[in-house]
């Protein structure tokens, strides 16, 4: 039996806790200062706007690493589910508009997008999870793009007899004093702005204390073992199938929630924002940040995100200087000899310990 | 074997065939309560196929699995597993990411339940139920002498530790016959006799039937009560230990004329 550090900072930074203590803790920091630096006036109207879609990024980007690091399926629709999330959002919070204050609204319109995106990440996981691997990622590629073409297309209004909606626009009309919620290709506008910085870092709190309290438990840990080894899971009675659909549902509602979050930060917001690119980047930020490592993935959503706005000045070799910082990254972490170098200093301290 | 009582599993005419090859063909097999059974053969005699017939990896073509009393027909892995089934693999296959205490704990899965809204907000039946599961899964640990292993990473641990982890995982799952495919493989004799030992000990302190496959015929006359000779697919001889030691056509089988 290993002998455990008594008292609080023990029980914060024991083999169980550290890694979520790091990530509450590093969140909670964040939002101190930017709070503080957003009251003194200290930020630029440019960082500013990037407050919250970086802390949207942040729980799509968490809901993803529980199923491609912790349920170790690759998905590539997850902009979809953001889309979902973030067009039931903007509906919800326009039909409540007049009638609810900002605050309760905002929780509504958010709570609604997550059900409907869970919702509609089960029916679509239905016929994905009977695939694996790479045929299982093409196929929530298709989805997401499906997903982004239908809302697209989609017309949704609002006037005195009530919500309409329609896949066509010719037999579209709105009665006197009726407003487009979403209008087609146009997509949302006029949509009033009612997220906050710290609703959105609340979301990321959420969606952490989901993820974690899932991980160390029964199905997170049928979860993992499923990924682990699925002929052995099933052979001692655990449902694969189910397993691999709480994790998927589970990932699709968080982005579902950074959707809503997401669409209500702007005024008028188009579905095309949804495509693959932007499943790609959330992706691009759970694999570098570490597959099931959830401090990596705030940490490189973070950093990638703001990177590309730091390097507006650089104009057109924006995207050339983005891409080679990748690619340097990924060599560095992937890199054995600062691995083991990583692995010898942390193998001291634990010495020093004992 | 003048046995009054039914047997735990109870195989009647099992066959199957992969296209025009018959894997294994018209198999009797009855194994008693609290029994130590043994399955060995020449390689390729059929006898891990036979194992999953047993757990439903593989749908039989012909002939019944009666086991506990009822007609195993038409269920699933999992569902052979809940009924009271658990087998180790031949080739090991461990959550290897998992912790060794993991390991056991994940396969307390059917056993202790609670569910995940219960683990996401941690209601109080959470704490309860992962108590009784960490205590569970360290005295099965303990048992099998992997207590110091419990915050190893399952890949790491020594080939004959991983082979001792699948069965305590596969006790986990409270079965009430275990399925032990060449539990021994790889090991040397010291920890062959150590094994045994932890086999005697399982079989005793869980009341439980344990059917094996096994090349080391040192275990197999070791603790095996009664062994079935499978050779191509069908089977060969059946008796006690010293009869089937002393019979010419399994002579023949092993050696060859």
């Amino acid at each position: 039996m290993k002998k455990e550090n008594k008292g609080i900072i023990g029980y914060l930074f024991n083999n169980r806790h550290r890694s979520r203590t790091i990530s509450y803790g590093m969140v909670i920091i964040a939002y101190l200062i930017l709070e503080a630096m957003l009251r003194t006036g200290n930020l630029s109207n440019l960082f500013l706007g990037l407050l919250v879609p970086a802390t949207c990024y942040l729980v799509a980007a968490i809901g993803l690493n529980l199923n491609v690091g912790v349920s170790g399926e690759l998905n590539l629709g997850q902009a979809g589910f953001m889309a979902v999330g973030a067009f039931s959002g903007v509906c919800v919070s326009g039909v409540l508009a007049g009638s609810v204050p900002a605050i309760p609204r905002l929780i509504i319109a958010i709570i609604v997008g997550t059900i409907l995106t869970a919702l509609i990440g089960f029916l679509i996981g239905i016929p994905v999870l009977k695939l694996q691997g790479d045929y299982l990622a093409i196929v929530t590629l298709a989805f997401g793009q499906i997903v982004m073409n239908l809302i697209m297309n989609l017309y949704v209004g609002l006037d005195s007899s009530g919500l309409k909606f329609s896949f066509v626009q010719a037999n579209f009309t709105l009665g006197e004093g009726g407003k487009f919620l979403i209008n087609g290709p146009m997509g949302a506008t006029g949509t009033e702005r009612i997220a906050t910085f710290t609703a959105g870092v609340i979301l990321v709190i959420i969606a952490l204390v989901i993820v974690y309290n899932l991980i160390y438990s029964r199905s997170g840990r049928a979860i993992m073992a499923a990924r682990d080894n699925r002929i052995a899971a099933e052979s001692i009675g655990i449902d694969i199938a189910k397993t691999k659909m709480m994790a998927f549902v589970i990932s699709a509602a968080l982005a579902g929630a950074a959707g809503a979050l997401y669409g209500l930060n702007y005024s008028t917001m188009v579905a095309s924002k949804f495509d693959y690119n932007t499943s790609i980047l959330i992706l691009v930020y759970v694999v570098l940040g570490g597959l099931g490592n959830f401090n990596g993935t705030l940490i490189a959503t973070v950093v990638l995100f703001l990177l590309p706005q730091l390097l507006r000045g650089l104009q057109d070799y924006r995207m050339l200087i983005y891409a080679i910082i990748l690619i340097v990254i990924m060599l560095v972490t992937n890199n054995e000899l600062l691995k083991t170098k990583v692995a010898s200093l942390r193998g001291r301290k634990q010495k020093a310990k004992a | 074997m003048s046995k009054n009582e039914t047997p735990i599993l109870e195989v009647k005419e099992l066959g199957i065939d992969f296209g025009g090859l018959t894997a294994v063909n018209d198999l009797d097999l009855a194994i008693y309560n609290k029994e130590i059974v043994g399955l060995i053969g020449p390689n390729g005699a059929g006898k891990t196929t036979v194992f999953n017939l047993l757990t439903k990896v593989y749908k039989p073509t012909r002939g019944t699995i009666f086991f506990d009393g009822k007609d195993t027909a038409g269920k699933t892995v999992v569902d052979i597993n809940k009924a009271g089934i658990a087998r180790t693999f031949q080739n090991i296959r461990l959550f290897n990411n998992l912790t060794v205490l993991d390991n056991v704990r994940t396969a307390y899965h059917n056993n202790i339940r609670y569910s995940p809204v219960e683990a996401v907000l941690r209601l109080p039946g959470y704490y309860a139920k992962e108590r009784e599961i960490e205590g569970k899964s360290r005295e099965l640990l303990e048992i099998m002498e992997l207590g110091e292993y419990a915050d190893v990473t399952a890949g790491n641990l020594p080939y004959g530790a991983q082979r001792r982890l699948e069965i305590a995982r596969a006790m986990a799952t409270e079965p009430k016959l275990l399925l032990l495919d060449e539990p021994a493989a790889g090991m040397n004799p010291q920890e062959t006799e150590d094994l045994m030992r932890m086999i005697r000990f399982v079989r005793d302190h869980f009341q439980i039937a344990v059917l094996l496959i096994e090349h080391d015929m040192q275990l197999v006359m070791g603790i095996c009560e009664r062994i079935y000779v499978l050779n191509y697919g069908m089977l060969l001889a059946q008796g006690l230990p010293a009869e089937i030691q002393a019979n010419p056509e399994v002579i023949k089988a092993y050696l060859g004329d």
